[in-house]
């Protein structure tokens, strides 16, 4: 705004451009410089040890890797099942660095690499801001993009996970399409699928792309906008794009053969007979045409659509998947997938969660949506598109906000620029002498002659524009202040790494997750193995280093369920399960101690559900409600849930820490715990962390003389049974098919 | 008259149509015939060297877009932004070295 030529206004949005940059860097770092520079969450444990492997034994180990560290007896190919996108940019890049002398660890690497694509996210916003309006939004789209909390919660520092680089990924390849569909250039096109087909490489979000520019390209279609540029544009991409993205393993034959990659094909064929039949028209009158080809676009139309549909009812074309399946039919996942549905992503989006991740862009939205209704050229039917399809899902599904929130920056954007075009704008009669209102303010004495004065009086005088001005930069002001506030408050904090304030406002470090796995990984043999449920699977091994039964990668339901019906059943029976999977270590999450609510017992009914559905006459939820259908942990549980080994694993000695006289309180369920001693007659406690949140339970071999557990348990225990009678033998027979 | 239709059809694209065009609907029409050969020996034969199959057939399909951009490009008919046709051209081999790269990885 202050450059006098256009080479100082390109200097200025490349400093602003940093200056974002940078910005978008540091808000992400909270996490680091609070706690210290480790991997967060769950999945980020996962992709930080294949990078590892890929950085310790090269790329085409890495493609070739069987992972025997994971789903014990199955093991798992992980070269064909994930998505290497963000390894192989983590390997590039200390690769990169350590050829240049500049030896990083490969961790930090990985710490680091959200913050700096975050970065790269902003110019690519600034980029596609631009193409659809100018650079003035563009920096705006880029500054907004840079500290919107909504994608500052997937790309903090540590948290190493597929989306940190998939948005700057769709952004640039939204950026490629607009840019080559404006051009009618087949050398963006090839740019779009090469990025398209790094975006396949980096995150199953691709599939959002793969069917949002064919519905673009449909609308315009359906616009009768059908230039021979869309067709350049969308075949380069469409061929290129499917054929490059078939090159990854995971996806393999997919985009030929499922459902979501349809649309995509449908719309590729529906333009190779538009663009024969317009050049065809062009050989031909209006009227000879009209007798020629009068209902053969809709009637080839309607059979191509009909053998899509004819085949996917035929079985060549899969149908969705439940995971997508579920966007649309809310209630699928929750009735028949509860593996999907257990997941708190999964869950439809509350109204302030909204305005938490967004704030001021949240109402501006809709107004830059409307702007868009207004100029209406292609690439702004796009931004509508993305818009609405956006929306939606953010709305089905949390997870979700965070491909909504790059078309929310770049629409509130367009509409906070436009404002400003209008009230920055320099008034009507300075326009003729000066281009810049700036030049004229720094150099008064010059200018003054030759301005036409209109002269104002009253309330005309008073400049009204800074009454639009000023509240405007107040707003942005506190938008900033937000999005600072909620990513230091919000979304900062390492999980694994658990921070409580002490009274005089210092800060208490609870961090019994790190000691229970390194207790693992020094005390237990090399190949030993763990069960524990699916969710903390990615971090036993991670940082373990052990073998787990299931993990946060839960292709296998069956064998989840397996677990789960370990957990929820009598110790008899798991002990049964634990010695079939050779299991040597029980882990279970416990936080009744400390209040830390997101423990097993609180994630127990999703066990028990999971394990229902594949064992139901093993396993019924049913009975894990009193009769009153209350989910109750204190003495009046059930007895099905006493005796369950989560229970039991969980409450094993709890009563002991409050003393004899003490009442013990489980501090997450609120309800006393019944003082009563728990007996394990199968597993030994091994250890149990500082803060009781991680137990770890040793399973016992058999018994040397071949007695069941439980009866060798209770000839150790008690003295009365040695009377050698028939009928106390009988008693303990009848009592131990109750513990059952 | 459909008859009619077509042979008027006909005399319109030679009349019309530049030589350089011209040659691009022959190569079309070849790149065409060699992925309806592939599709019916696959229909014949069945499917399985699956990647083989897609990565021929999609190579027909692909230089066959390629091509039919190039025509359109290079066509005086269309509006095209500041494209020029040597640049048309670099395209099209920019497209063409990226897309054949992934055929021949994909091959197997």
């Amino acid at each position: 705004m202050g450059a006098s030529t256009a080479a100082d206004a390109v200097w200025l949005r490349v400093v602003i451009l940093v200056a974002i940059g940078v910005l978008s860097i540091s808000s992400r770092l909270f996490s680091v410089i609070r706690f210290e520079s480790v991997i967060h969450e769950f999945d980020p444990w996962f992709n930080y040890r294949s990078t590892m492997q890929l950085v310790e034994k090269g790329f085409y180990e890495f493609l070739n890797w069987f992972d025997d560290f994971s789903w014990y007896p199955l093991g798992r190919v992980v070269g064909g099942t994930v998505y290497p996108g963000i390894m192989i940019t983590a390997g590039a890049a200390h690769w990169i660095m350590n050829k240049l002398n500049f030896p990083v660890d490969i961790r930090n690497v990985c710490v680091f690499l959200a913050p700096f694509f975050s970065a790269f996210t902003a110019v690519a916003c600034y980029l596609l801001t631009t193409e659809i309006k100018d650079a003035s939004a563009g920096l705006l789209a880029a500054a907004f993009i840079g500290i919107a909390p909504g994608y500052i919660s997937r790309s903090v520092a540590g948290s190493y996970d597929n989306e940190g680089i998939a948005i700057f990924l769709l952004m640039i390849t939204f950026y490629f399409w607009l840019k080559a569909l404006k051009l009618g250039s087949s050398f963006y096109g090839g740019l779009t699928a090469l990025f398209y087909f790094y975006m396949v490489s980096a995150w199953g979000g691709y599939v959002f792309i793969i069917n949002l520019i064919p519905l673009h390209a449909f609308a315009l279609l359906l616009m009768g906008r059908f230039t021979p540029r869309l067709y350049v544009a969308y075949s380069t991409f469409y061929v290129i794009g499917t054929l490059s993205s078939m090159q990854i393993p995971f996806v393999g034959f997919q985009p030929t053969r499922t459902s979501e990659h349809m649309a995509a094909l449908g719309i590729f064929g529906l333009l190779q007979i538009i663009a024969f039949i317009e050049m065809i028209r062009s050989h031909l009158s209006a009227n000879q045409f009209q007798s020629l080809f009068q209902g053969l676009i809709l009637s080839i139309f309607l059979v191509g659509f009909a053998a899509l549909v004819a085949l996917t009812f035929g079985g060549y074309i899969a149908p969705w998947t439940g995971r997508f399946y579920s966007l649309w039919d809310t209630g699928y996942a929750k009735k028949y997938i509860p593996i999907i549905a257990s997941v708190s992503e999964h869950q439809p989006t509350a109204w302030p969660a909204f305005f938490f991740d967004l704030q001021l862009l949240m109402p501006l939205f809709p107004a830059g949506i409307y702007f868009c209704f207004q100029e209406l050229r292609d690439e702004h039917v796009f931004i509508i598109i993305y818009a609405v399809t956006g929306s939606y899902f953010a709305g089905v599904m949390v997870r979700l906000m965070l491909t909504l929130t790059p078309c929310v920056c770049i629409a509130s954007a367009f509409a906070i620029s436009k404002v400003l075009d209008v009230y920055l704008a320099p008034p009507k009669e300075v326009l003729n002498d000066e281009p810049e209102e700036e030049t004229a303010a720094t150099k008064p004495g010059d200018k003054a002659p030759e301005r036409p004065k209109t002269i104002l009086y009253g309330i005309k005088d008073f400049d009204s524009r800074l009454a639009v001005i000023v509240p405007i930069s107040v707003v942005l002001v506190l938008f900033a202040w937000h999005c600072t506030w909620v990513t230091s408050s919000a979304y900062s904090s390492p999980s694994i790494v658990l921070a409580s304030q002490n009274r005089d406002g210092s800060q208490h470090i609870i961090d019994d997750f790190r000691e229970a796995y390194y207790w693992l990984r020094q005390n237990s043999e090399p190949d030993d193995k763990i069960l524990s449920w699916w969710d903390y699977g990615y971090q036993i091994t991670g940082m373990a280093n052990r073998t787990v039964l299931v993990d946060n990668n839960t292709w296998n339901n069956t064998h989840i369920a397996t677990v789960g019906k370990a957990m929820s059943c009598s110790e008899d029976v798991s002990y049964e399960i634990m010695k079939r999977h050779d299991v040597k270590f029980v882990l279970v999450i416990f936080g009744a101690v400390l209040g830390y609510s997101g423990d097993d017992i609180n994630k127990f009914l999703w066990m028990v559900r999971i394990g229902e559905g594949v064992y139901p006459n093993d396993v019924s939820e049913r009975s894990f409600f009193t009769d009153r259908g209350e989910y109750r942990v204190d003495d009046q549980a059930t007895p099905t849930m006493k005796n369950s080994v989560m229970y039991k694993t969980s409450y094993y000695r709890f009563a002991e820490l409050y003393g004899p006289n003490g009442n013990p309180y489980d501090r997450v369920r609120n309800q006393p715990i019944p003082k009563k001693a728990i007996n394990l007659h199968t597993m030994d406690e091994a250890f149990t962390s500082e803060n009781f949140i991680v137990r770890i339970y040793q399973v016992k071999d058999l018994d040397n003389l071949g007695r069941s557990l439980n009866a060798a348990a209770s000839f150790g225990k008690s003295k009365r049974k040695k009377r050698a009678s028939v009928k106390v033998a009988a008693t303990r027979k009848a009592r131990d098919d109750d513990d059952e | 008259t459909q008859t009619q239709l077509v042979t008027r059809l006909w005399s319109g694209y030679t009349n019309s149509t530049p030589q350089l065009l011209r040659l691009i609907d022959a190569y079309l029409a070849a790149v065409m015939l060699s992925g309806a050969i592939q599709f019916v020996y696959v229909l014949l034969v069945g499917t399985f060297p699956y990647n083989s199959f897609l990565s021929g057939f999609i190579a027909s399909v692909g230089a066959f877009i390629l091509a039919a951009n190039l025509r359109m490009q290079l066509n005086g008919a269309n509006e095209f932004y500041s494209l020029s046709p040597e640049g048309a051209f670099a395209e099209f081999i920019f497209c063409s070295l990226v897309f054949y790269g992934f055929v021949v990885n994909f091959l197997g």
